[in-house]
């Protein structure tokens, strides 16, 4: 709470994004509406929501693949896609393109690119380590040598993990990074995540809503407006609201009704509403 | 065929037969792997236009046809940055209409009496030194342009975002690429004609994209490919009297599909054994 009132108490916390009154529309159409938002240093946010919310929108606009319709944004105190070397982003769909002649480890060195470093200047060594480094973080180390395209969807989500990892980032967006884990796959994963939190801010997009909310520290939940919870807990209500069921998502209301979820979130403040 | 090196014009047209092959094999590999070989097709028919305008006025044919060229590729890149989904539609438009404006200048250009089919189908035995010299030049600034940005266009052309996020120039490079691939096209119509330069543009990439283990790989086996039809198309068309650009085509094709059904035999037999 004390974090999103405006005042804020622990002035130690580097704000790392301000995102203030954003909007954005699309052929007409309005994705986001109004959307405040800021993320500090060591934050770990989940961002829940239907499909179609407009979460990657967000992320785009963070990262300056986007121009908000109105609204500011600010990045690292500048303007969107100035300091976006900073920022370590694991795409929902990478486009897939499955002959293109490329390693997995190459791809994975992709993090390291600087196009003012050009390849004959870069230290190779020291990069690939890194490159195979990450690759064991996320158990796919014995692909390195395999053609991208030759890996399973699981695997190829690793991957770009690895690739999002090595570029030493200060803040990782994650774009339904474990859409296609496995069960192990994404625990293993969130290991990892709460482990890297303790020097990076993490915002991730997920739909697993019941293992997020064990490692998470607060929720950020997108349906155009964006509301934001301070401890990771949920409630049916929030649910509801924010998730209008779809035939491919399962509704994560009936889940609550089942009672899975051990801890509850506050209830939206009295003047949030949405349409 | 070594005799017929003595020929002066036969060792014209290996010259130009080999520096159309190192670009061939650089922008094609970029063709492919963007998978813009339908913009490619577009440049090339409305690159006509170009040859037309150039007969109209009088003026030399590279200068209109380039000229030309780049002007509507500029305008193809545009519309693919800016209108991803209209991309397909405004090309198909811009190859007919480009192609129309050809044909009528050349029907109003007076006493017209230009082979029409040495620009359908090129004609590499009589291509001249002064575009010898401008292959020359532009197969150097391809190939320090490609080692240049290396990574840079492999990161375009995989993930583009990513790209841009690293602080890659996408657009940047994407409006370079499209320009030297219009150049490229202009001069290749040269050799194969426009009818066929798509096929030499794509058909080595193609055959390789599969097998190289990077785009290195893939554009130094597209050369080798490209190379081996210039001189075995060469050859045959010498010897039987033939088509250039289309003798340098039909053996590429017989390759891709000897290729096509080698690959398929090899896979059957993995599958068996
Ligand atoms: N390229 C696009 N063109 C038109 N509309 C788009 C495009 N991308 C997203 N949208 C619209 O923006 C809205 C939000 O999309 P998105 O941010 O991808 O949602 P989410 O990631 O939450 O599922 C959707 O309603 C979608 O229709
Ligand atoms: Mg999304």
């Amino acid at each position: 709470m004390e974090r999103h009132t405006g005042i804020n108490l622990d002035m130690k916390k580097k704000k790392l994004v301000e995102i203030k009154n954003v909007s954005y529309a699309k052929n007409g159409q309005k994705v986001l509406l109004d959307v405040n938002f800021n993320i500090y240093k060591c934050d770990f946010i989940a961002m829940i929501g239907p499909n179609g919310g407009g979460k990657t929108t967000l992320l785009k606009l963070m990262l300056g693949l986007l121009k908000p319709t109105s609204g500011s944004l600010r990045i690292f105190d500048e303007t969107p896609g100035k300091a976006s070397q900073k920022i370590g982003y694991v795409p929902q769909n990478v486009h897939i393109n499955r002959s293109f002649p490329i390693t997995v480890l190459d791809v994975v060195l992709m993090g390291k690119l600087e196009p003012r470093t050009k390849w004959w200047q870069r230290k190779r060594d020291q990069d690939r380590r890194e490159a195979m480094q990450a690759l064991e973080i996320m158990h796919v180390a014995d692909c390195a040598g395999k053609m991208i395209g030759q890996l399973s969807g699981g695997q190829r989500q690793r991957v770009f993990i690895a690739r999002a990892l090595i570029t030493t980032p200060e803040l990782l967006l994650l774009d339904e990074p474990t859409a296609s884990l496995d069960t192990k796959g994404k625990t293993d994963f969130f290991n990892i995540l709460k482990e890297l939190n303790q020097k990076i801010s993490i915002l991730m997009v997920s739909h697993d809503l019941f293992i997020v909310s064990s490692y998470v520290k607060s929720v950020a939940c997108v349906n155009k407006r964006l509301h934001y919870h301070d401890q990771a807990e949920i409630t049916g209500d929030m649910l509801e609201s924010m998730y209008s069921c779809t035939v491919e998502d399962v509704c994560p209301v009936e889940l609550v009704a089942h009672g899975l979820p051990q801890r509850v979130l506050k209830k939206h403040d009295e003047h949030e509403h949405h349409d | 065929m070594i005799e017929a090196l003595q020929f002066e014009f036969m060792q014209h047209a290996f010259l130009a037969g080999l520096l159309a092959s190192i670009i061939c094999g650089i922008m094609g590999t970029l063709v492919v792997i963007n998978r813009i070989v339908f913009l490619s097709g577009g440049i090339a028919h409305a690159a006509y236009g170009g040859i037309g305008l150039s007969f109209y006025f009088g003026w030399p044919y590279m200068a209109g046809a380039i000229g030309f060229s780049t002007v509507t590729a500029l305008i193809m890149a545009t519309v693919t940055l800016k209108a991803k989904h209209r991309t397909d539609t405004l090309i198909g438009v811009m190859w007919a209409v480009g192609m129309a404006t050809g044909i009528l200048l050349l029907d109003l250009t007076p006493g017209y009496n230009v082979d029409l089919m040495s620009y359908l189908f090129g004609s590499i035995l009589t291509v001249a030194i002064s575009d010898i010299w401008l292959m020359l030049a532009m197969c150097g600034l391809i190939c320090c342009l490609m080692l240049y940005f290396y990574q840079d266009l492999i990161a375009i052309s995989y993930d583009q975002e990513f790209a841009r996020i690293r602080g890659v120039p996408t657009t940047l490079l994407y409006i370079m690429l499209i320009l030297l691939l219009a150049v490229t096209i202009v001069l290749l119509i040269q050799i194969v004609g426009l009818i066929l330069v798509i096929a030499l543009l794509t058909i080595p990439p193609f055959i390789m994209e599969r097998h190289s283990r990077s785009l290195a790989k893939m554009i130094i086996g597209s050369i080798i490919l490209s190379t081996l039809f210039t001189i075995c198309g060469l050859w045959l068309a010498y010897t039987y009297n033939l088509t250039s650009g289309a003798s340098i085509i039909m053996v590429g094709g017989v390759v891709f599909f000897l290729f096509l059904g080698v690959e398929k035999a090899l896979f059957r037999f993995n599958k068996i054994s």
